[in-house]
């Protein structure tokens, strides 16, 4: 697993050397420079869309997956729970958007909380299987729950009209402006996520990845800090749910499916793991694909399993990260 | 509400627990052994429905498709397993993990290409159609043989790993593989089988779940969650553990179904939840597999 939580120390000699610790510096302004930028390398504008919330949505994911070292495969309850919060408030309570991406957010952050209390007593793959299972609770729920979630039909009506701000209109119809209000709410979240890789807590979460034992002995609570991860990462996903609820004015029931808490996954180890940048550079890659082979073919997912298979045997530590090994080398 | 709808409830939650106790059954030998979550676990049950179908579209008869099923898939399984998963064994545990759940994903597409995206209907095989009559109530005759044919696995399982050489093998390759393998065993070679085993066992569950929950590609993606919530609520790796759970969760499912139906599909994970609140490690989970 590769780490830059300490960017200084990524510093080694040679050509590459020096500019990737240039890079690694200014993580979040190099990451911020680029994603200004993705409207104009991507084919249509709501691909740069997609692409800046899943990448979000990976770097959350990154925090519990890469950063803790804990496999969750329930993020799509998290990303879910968002994009409903923030999308029931805006279609059954005409709150405005604005207010609704907090209220979706505070949403994702009370079921990271739940979901964390019951998967954090356990460790490794049964982690992983419990994330899953519970994630199926809030799938089920929301299949059911018709009244409030539009069931099976997915929520409809999210409406997302133009707003004023500072004597500037913002039309949220035109895709282009869409895209650089999304892309400055993500900055916002972007430079936390760094902030919180920085702060000790950052060091004390990759130090219990490293070797819990060790972490415990030195008088770490390892339960509470990968509680926190958990939630911090539920945060951030549920942050780019409900970006997508605002995206799409619909909030499609596949939100809450297993198959997006895998979609991440493999953004994730395709960007590479435990990287900061990899989480954009994975969903740019992910999502270029996929639009290119859904019109291919109907069968998208025989590319994504053999993706998961060749990545998996060949290249675990992903694009970013074999760049990053390869620079050092 | 009478005594006799309660029974017949129990019994149904029996026979649809008999479905998940093979399911989790192959999951758990798996585990055991191999110390790896196999995330297609459910596509090989679903492919055995798939094989199943095939077999007696060619036969026409329903008892050489339930004899050749577990062969087929189970050889696919042990293909699969050298050729996929050996080259990960020491490399962590969440690798295999990925790698199987990449693999369920081209399983199912393969099996969409091949077979369609429509379901097939599976009917029950002659015989075995119609109820029985059991003095209190009437069952249906082929849910009785589901609960028979999973018995005589268990008993066949039983003797397989308790009372033969090669069992001995096994057992003691779950304690410690390093040991056995300096005794001289090819363990690699155990894993192989144990492996064609356990997706054999999830195919057999497959084929005989057909003629209930129809034939479908998605029809095993339930199926992974269920073998899940049985295996964290009987404790990972345990073979009592999953049999006991599997039928306590195949009970819950028909009970709720009963007194409260909305919640049926959400009464496992209830269960489940109660288990990890109260035994993190399930049910009959050893101390130390979690680690």
């Amino acid at each position: 697993m590769e780490s830059n939580t300490r960017p200084a120390a990524t510093a080694k000699a040679g050509p590459m050397g020096g500019l990737v610790a240039v890079i690694a510096r200014h993580r979040v302004l190099a990451a911020l420079v680029v994603l200004a930028a993705l409207p104009f390398v991507t084919p249509y504008e709501a691909l740069a869309v997609n692409i800046l919330i899943f990448g979000l949505y990976a770097m959350g994911f990154n925090l519990i997956f890469g950063y803790a070292g804990m496999l969750s495969f329930g993020h799509a309850a998290l990303f879910g729970l968002g994009a409903y919060g923030c999308g029931v408030s805006i279609a059954k309570f005409a709150i405005p958007w604005f207010l609704a991406l907090p209220i979706g957010i505070a949403v994702a952050g009370i079921g990271s909380v739940v979901i964390g209390w019951f998967a954090i007593r356990s460790r490794g793959i049964y982690f992983a299987m419990i994330t899953l299972a519970l994630s199926q609770v809030v799938y089920y729920s929301a299949y059911q729950w018709v009244s409030l979630t539009g069931g099976e039909d997915g929520l409809r009506g999210v409406n997302v009209p133009a707003i004023d701000v500072f004597g500037l209109h913002f039309d949220m119809l035109d895709p282009l402006v869409k895209y650089y209000v999304l892309y400055a709410l993500a900055a916002v979240a972007i430079a936390l996520f760094s902030r919180i890789l920085h702060s000790p807590y950052g060091a004390v979460l990759e130090a219990i990845r490293e070797n819990e034992t060790r972490a415990l002995a030195c008088g770490y609570d390892v339960a509470r800090t990968r509680w926190l991860a958990f939630i911090l990462s539920g945060v951030f996903s549920g942050f780019a749910g409900a970006l997508y609820a605002i995206h799409l004015s619909v909030v499609p029931i596949e939100t809450l499916n297993y198959f997006n808490s895998a979609e991440v996954l493999m953004i994730t180890l395709l960007g590479g793991m435990g990287t900061f940048f990899g989480a954009f550079v994975g969903a740019y890659v992910y999502i270029m694909l996929q639009d290119v082979m859904t019109v291919v073919t109907v069968h998208w997912q025989l590319v994504v399993g053999i993706l998961f298979v060749v990545l998996i045997l060949f290249f675990p530590r992903g694009i970013w990260g074999s760049l990053l090994k390869w620079v050092r080398a | 509400m009478t005594f006799d709808l309660i029974l017949l409830q129990i019994f149904t939650g029996v026979a649809l627990g008999s479905i998940f106790v093979l399911v989790a059954l192959g999951l758990s030998l798996i585990f055991g052994l191999l110390t790896i979550v196999n995330f297609a676990h459910s596509q090989f049950f679903m492919l055995g429905a798939y094989v199943g179908v095939a077999v007696l579209g060619l036969t026409g008869n329903f008892w050489v498709a339930l004899l050749a099923v577990p062969l087929i898939v189970g050889a696919i399984g042990m293909v699969c397993e050298r050729v996929l998963i050996r080259p990960l064994y020491g490399r962590g545990i969440d690798y295999p993990l990925l790698l199987t759940f990449g693999l369920g994903l081209i399983i199912l597409e393969l099996v969409r290409i091949v077979a369609g995206t429509e379901g097939i209907p599976f009917n029950t095989p002659e015989g075995l159609t119609g109820a029985m009559d059991l003095g209190v109530f009437f069952f249906p005759k082929y849910r009785l043989f589901l609960i028979a044919v999973t018995a005589l696995i268990l008993v066949a399982l039983w003797v397989f790993l308790e009372k033969t050489p090669f069992g001995l093998i096994i057992r003691a390759g779950a304690r410690d593989p390093e040991i056995v393998q300096v005794l001289g065993v090819d363990v690699s070679k155990v894993w192989l089988i144990v492996f064609g085993i356990g997706t054999g066992l999830a195919a057999l569950a497959g084929v005989l779940a057909a003629p209930i929950r129809g034939v479908f590609p998605e029809m095993g993606v339930p199926v992974l969650v269920e073998a899940f919530v049985v295996t964290v609520v009987g404790g990972m790796g345990s073979l009592l553990g999953a049999v006991i759970a599997g039928l306590a969760v195949g009970i819950t499912l028909s009970m709720t179904s009963l007194f409260y139906p909305e919640m049926t599909t959400l009464s496992m994970f209830v269960l489940m939840a109660v288990v990890l609140i109260f035994r993190p490690r399930g049910l009959f989970g050893r101390a130390g597999v979690l680690d």
